[in-house]
């Protein structure tokens, strides 16, 4: 196998406040490869934006990256001078917010901001850079965009606006595009409209895709593989089929399993699991799940789960610890109370 | 837009016409006109001569609306004190004052900016903490006392700079002007600082605090996203953002330089309009306290219009306002 786009291993983020030091990320891997879209899900506050931050380089003091390693075709990012790494952002990684309405400058015509953009990373013309970003409004969909290019992004909609973001993200054709919720903010109408771009756009350029989102129908639909995160870890990573019908996690089965009443439900969100994700200041020793789950013993109060590759599952959960005896007794004791938690 | 323009509009001819009604209010309520012309010892009969010659005696609304007529057409009545045209004693004035509190507003501006967005870019710097240690001072201490110790240094202990006065001046028509002459400039320097001191550490404060608040929108971490260099986002995305809230205080800032200068003017014996006020205020002389109080209504109105045509050049969202925006 080719080596992967992204890399990271291992990634530590933490922010230094008077309260102490809070591990938002702590020992976070993966991979994605060419053209491939990795979804990522899990509760607010799992830590998914802050990894997309860490990625592209932009976590802010008081927070920082404390250890690991993030890889871009190889080549080490995390540790990169500040000016080497603005010229990987926007160039080698591009990156879609969540609410178009506030990622665009009010004050300037979206053209303006194309051609900036495209005339940092290329050594394009004035004349140049406003085809080139004539091309990629109409790439993206924008219709008429010789006209819309001198407009302002208040004369958007949200979801054409969106488009524009994702022209930005595209300007310099990135081999990697972080985008954080990118529907969140729009008309349910639209969001359809904007993942099958994203999707689109990602298997023409053969752009790698780190996709963060609530929306696990739009997982099921545009990821190949998919991380579960929990409170800064992942908790499970696999190809997308297997983790949304078979999950292991005992979190990502209540994750998954609340997937069927989402169909009925009119907000598309994930059902909570009983209890809440701990704070950072108060993450429990062992395994951060283990006061939700139906399954704990004393183990998962005491050592801390190290991700284990079971079938093409990776999943950091000692029930699948083949060297503990003890592991299979909890699992098949505890299977069913765990669906009916998740039910009510 | 051009309805944007014409309600400003039509709100600075409502605020001058309440201005002119506080104005002519003055001369029933402030004082007696007639004492103060005629002074204490004047019979009964020549009191009501006069009063009549100055039309006091008719309706109040036909003395407004002829106070207004004449005010329009440049005539403020004569003042009590020296008997001459207020319109002409405003015009020997106003040069002073306007030369004095245009180069203060600039000072404020430029440097107030400039430093502004410096100590927002070098937040935890050691210079910028430094300067916003100064600002401090700047906004607590009062205007006389900054011109006091002004003075002691400069003109008592150095010996570098006139305490008082414009200098010599050069006359251009109507106008005069103490910029083409040493003494004249070198009279301006500890004015325009003391005028300029409040509102630059002010303008320095606001301008800080909102780039601060601009460096934290997803607009600059998308731009931050994007690989556009520190410098491009600092004075093209943020600073541009943060002059759209500044500018109005700015603007009212920079009106009060021009219509207040009265300590600064007082405090160097400046020639100028606030220290005619000043005058004319222990005398009670209230053609020319409505007059002033006219022309601060007249300039801070000026102002206000200035204010919103940069808004609209500032903001396109302004602009196209009329046309409802697509949603
Ligand atoms: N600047 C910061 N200072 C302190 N803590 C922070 C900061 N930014 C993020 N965090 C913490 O890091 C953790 C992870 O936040 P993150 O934004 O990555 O969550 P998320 O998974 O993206 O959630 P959401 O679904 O709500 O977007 C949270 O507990 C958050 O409180
Ligand atoms: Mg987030």
């Amino acid at each position: 196998m080719s080596e992967p786009v992204l890399s990271v291993r291992d990634l530590r983020v933490e922010f230094v406040t008077r309260r102490g030091i809070l591990k938002a990320i702590d020992g976070v891997s993966f991979d994605i490869a060419k053209g491939e879209v990795l979804g990522v899900v899990g509760e607010s506050g799992a830590g998914k934006s802050v990894t997309g931050s860490a990625v592209i380089g932009l976590i802010d003091p008081p927070g920082r990256i404390a250890g690991g390693e993030v890889r871009l075709g190889g080549q080490r990012i995390d540790n990169l001078s500040p000016e080497a790494m603005r010229r990987v952002r926007g160039k080698r990684i591009g990156m879609i917010f969540q609410d178009p309405l506030t990622s665009l400058n009010p004050l300037y015509r979206v053209g303006e901001q194309l051609v900036e953009t495209i005339q940092t990373h290329t050594n394009l013309s004035n004349a140049g850079a406003r085809k080139r970003a004539i091309e990629l409004l109409a790439e993206v969909g924008i219709p008429a965009p010789e006209r819309r290019i001198d407009g302002y992004p208040h004369e958007f909609s949200g979801g054409m606006r969106q488009r524009v973001v994702i022209a930005l993200a595209l300007c310099a054709e990135p081999e990697l595009i972080i985008a954080d919720e990118p529907t969140t903010a729009l008309d349910v109408s639209v969001q359809a409209q904007i993942i099958s771009l994203l999707k689109r756009l990602g298997r023409e350029h053969g752009t790698a895709i780190m996709l963060v989102t609530h929306d696990m129908g739009v997982i099921a639909e545009t990821a190949d593989r998919v991380a579960v995160m929990y409170s800064g870890r992942i908790a499970e990573i696999g190809p997308v089929r297997q983790v949304v019908q078979t999950p292991l996690h005992p979190y990502a089965k209540g994750l998954m399993g609340a997937i069927p009443t989402l169909v009925q439900s009119s907000d598309d969100r994930l059902v909570q699991i009983p209890g809440s994700m701990p704070r950072l200041s108060a993450i429990p020793p062992g395994c951060p799940f283990h006061p939700r789950c139906p399954h704990a013993w004393d183990r998962c109060s005491r050592d801390r789960p190290d991700p284990i590759q079971h079938a093409e599952h990776r999943v950091a959960c000692h029930l699948y610890d083949a060297n503990d005896p003890t592991a299979k007794a909890h699992m098949i004791h505890t299977h069913a109370p765990l669906e009916e938690g998740v039910a009510s | 837009m051009i309805a944007y323009l014409l309600r400003s509009l039509v709100q600075a001819a409502l605020v001058m016409l309440a201005v002119a009604f506080i104005a002519f209010s003055m001369f029933r309520f402030v004082g007696d006109p007639i004492a103060s012309i005629v002074g204490q010892d004047a019979t009964l009969k020549d009191r009501q001569e006069l009063s009549r010659a100055l039309g006091l005696d008719d309706p109040m609304p036909v003395q407004f609306a002829r106070f207004l007529a004449n005010a329009a057409q440049g005539d403020l009545g004569l003042s009590y004190r020296q008997g001459r045209p207020v319109a002409a004693l405003l015009g020997e004035r106003l040069p002073a004052t306007i030369e004095l509190a245009l180069l203060s507003a600039l000072l404020a501006l430029v440097v107030g900016l400039t430093l502004g967005v410096y100590t927002a870019i070098r937040r935890n710097g050691l210079l910028a903490n430094v300067i916003m240690s100064a600002s401090l001072v700047g906004v607590s201490l009062p205007t006389f006392l900054i011109g006091i110790g002004l003075i002691y240094i400069f003109s008592v202990e150095l010996r570098w700079l006139p305490s008082f006065g414009r200098g010599d001046v050069v006359r251009l028509g109507w106008w005069t002007t103490g910029l083409l002459t040493e003494s004249g400039r070198k009279s301006l320097v500890m004015p325009v600082v003391t005028l300029a001191f409040f509102q630059l550490t002010l303008i320095m404060r606001l301008v800080r605090s909102e780039m601060l608040e601009v460096m934290r929108t997803e607009y600059v971490r998308f731009a931050r996203a994007r690989g556009i260099p520190d410098r491009v986002i600092h004075f093209r995305h943020a600073l541009r953002n943060t002059m759209v809230p500044v500018v109005t205080i700015t603007g009212l800032q920079l009106g009060s330089v021009i219509a207040f200068a009265i300590v600064t003017e007082t405090v160097f014996n400046w020639p100028g309009l606030g220290a005619l006020f000043v005058q004319s205020v222990q005398v009670v002389d209230v053609p020319v306290m409505a007059a002033y109080l006219m022309f601060v209504g007249l300039v801070f109105v000026v102002v206000n219009l200035l204010t919103d045509l940069v808004y609209l050049m500032l903001d396109p969202r302004l602009r196209s306002a009329s046309a409802a925006p697509a949603r």
